[in-house]
């Protein structure tokens, strides 16, 4: 699990006592920020570099267009499209089937976690059987899903769905074994009753490992969509890089692509603030602190 | 002070109580009484069963023979402070307590045990002593009849544990629940209790009440020749005047 930057934190953590106890920076300290400014400037250089590079290869001729399009060209593309609003709606399109296929998915796979979390009798029942699908690369039921649904919306929501359940399921369940059996006990000596104690302690104690699965899921929930809408869709941005691909147009594929990885990075944030937000109280996530 | 209490209303009666771990009887015919507002420290090797007792008392265990009269819901204090990480102070401090009025309640315990300023903190910016005497307010802020308290401050530096020691017996002395402390240290069991008492295969073996007649030099003297460790020499070069335990 990657820690965000310590600034970052320190902001976001500014009322605690330790970020008022920041030592007076000396020259030590202050070189060796300065030495990772420049790290931080010379990790940007080589990304930037390879885009010149890739400029420079198709505006010399070197890659027809057809084979790959010019960085510039793709952003005069996204411009175009972005102007018509064309993008904007298969955009939304294709975000609203991920958000309604990860929050059935999720919601699925969190009620089963925790009724498998808490009974041995729905662990017997169903988690043998869980584990079983679990073992099937989910996106192998694309066919399936085909004839069940056609390439509906139907069909794309059920691929995400089933990508999200089980690592929604699998973390829920682990989560919730591992509330620390010693604070179980505090509840039954302050004379908590059982919804109290799922509230105040199991289900805060499983939070931590609960938001990893919302994290993972997030990415097959993205892995699932491009795959189904690759597949047939008449919107969204799946729709609109196979239409492209009809007219050889890949300045627009790039695009869709590119969105794709920025949705891809945008979720993982989201999922990171969460974290931070919901377990500020974790020395891993909340930051300072002994 | 100690005087003044007498058991005639006990606030716990066991009577022959047995506890076992799988063949092992750990405790083996345990009587024991604590009277409303009485000090008692249980003494005993480590292993010997005061935690079992503790458990048992607090009815976190069953029982396996004997009778067990205590309060419906005594309070507990643990070796470690077992606070909640994922809530602030005064949350941990009114668990169990009924919504209304928590807040307020919380914050005169944690007022009580010099944490009065630290109501939004997190336990994770706590030291040790500082988490125990959360742990303390949480049990305080129950109103138990009866206090449990299972070696609640071994893992303190020896500093802490002696103000420590002060804020207990004040805490105490307004409170006035019945208390069973548990400990290993002798010096802790003479500052604090009224009655002293210890444990042996599984039953208590020697109990002493202390009274200001008594000074504490001496009891302490014979509680540690009962448990069998030598009185350390007068005046030694190079030992300092610390507390004696039985590991
Ligand atoms: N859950 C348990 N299962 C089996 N044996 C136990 C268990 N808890 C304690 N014991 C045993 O019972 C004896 C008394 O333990 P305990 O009450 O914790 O001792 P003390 O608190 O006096 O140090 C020890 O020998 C210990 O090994
Ligand atoms: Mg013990």
């Amino acid at each position: 699990m990657t820690l965000a930057d310590p600034q970052a934190i320190a902001a976001f953590d500014a009322a605690s006592p330790a970020a008022a106890r920041k030592p007076a920076p000396t020259p030590q300290s202050r070189a060796a920020r300065s030495r990772q400014t420049g790290l931080l400037a010379l990790s940007w250089v080589a990304p930037v570099l390879l885009l010149l590079v890739w400029e420079a290869l198709c505006r010399s001729g070197y890659v027809a267009p057809q084979i790959l399009p010019a960085p510039s060209k793709v952003a005069l593309t996204a411009w175009k499209l972005a102007s018509t609003g064309s993008l904007f709606h298969d955009l939304g399109v294709s975000l609203l089937r991920a958000a309604t296929g990860f929050a059935i998915g999720g919601l699925i796979g969190f009620s089963l976690g925790v009724l498998v979390g808490f009974s041995p009798l729905a662990e017997a029942a169903i988690d043998r059987s869980v584990q079983m699908i679990r073992a099937v690369p989910f996106l192998a039921a694309l066919p399936l899903t085909i004839i069940w649904f056609g390439v509906g919306e139907g069909q794309k929501m059920f691929l995400v769905s089933l990508g999200v359940v089980f690592p929604i399921y699998i973390n829920t369940v682990l989560g919730i074994r591992q509330v620390d059996p010693k604070l179980l006990e505090l509840a039954r000596v302050q004379g908590l009753s059982g919804w109290t104690t799922i509230r105040r302690i199991i289900l805060p104690g499983a939070l931590p490992s609960i938001l990893t699965g919302v994290r993972y899921a997030l990415a097959v929930a993205w892995l699932a969509l491009v795959v189904a809408e690759t597949v047939g869709a008449q919107a969204g941005l799946g729709f609109l890089a196979m239409d492209a691909r009809e007219f050889l147009r890949t300045d627009v594929i790039v695009l869709t692509i590119v969105i794709y990885a920025l949705i891809g990075a945008g979720s993982d944030s989201i999922a990171r603030l969460l974290e931070r937000r919901l377990l500020r109280w974790h020395p891993n996530f909340g930051g300072s602190g002994r | 002070m100690s005087l003044s209490v007498i058991p005639t209303k006990p606030a716990v009666l066991v009577r022959g109580l047995v506890r076992r771990y799988g063949e092992r009887t750990v405790i083996d015919g345990l009587d024991l009484a604590i009277a409303h507002g009485e000090f008692v420290a249980l003494l005993g090797e480590s292993g010997c069963g005061k935690t079992t007792l503790l458990r048992a008392l607090s009815g976190l265990d069953p029982i396996d023979g004997g009778s067990v009269k205590a309060p419906r819901r005594p309070a507990v204090v643990f070796q470690e402070h077992r606070l909640l990480p994922w809530d602030s102070l005064w949350r941990n401090v009114s668990l169990g307590l009924p919504a209304d009025g928590a807040r307020d309640r919380a914050a005169a315990a944690l007022a009580e045990v010099g944490l009065g300023d630290r109501l939004d903190d997190w336990p994770r910016n706590l030291s040790g002593g500082q988490a125990q005497r959360v742990a303390l307010a949480r049990a305080l802020v129950q109103q138990p009849e009866l206090l449990l308290l299972d070696e609640p401050f071994a893992a303190l530096d020896a500093l802490t544990r002696l103000r420590m020691h002060a804020l207990v017996k004040e805490l105490i002395a307004r409170h006035r629940p019945g208390v069973l402390l548990v400990t290993h240290d002798v010096d802790e069991a003479v500052a604090l209790a009224d009655r002293v008492l210890l444990m042996r295969d599984g039953a208590i073996a020697y109990e002493r009440r202390l009274s200001s007649a008594a000074s504490p030099q001496s009891v302490r003297e014979e509680l540690l020749a009962e448990l069998g460790v030598a009185p350390p020499p007068r005046a030694p070069a190079f030992t300092s005047p610390s507390s004696h335990s039985v590991v």
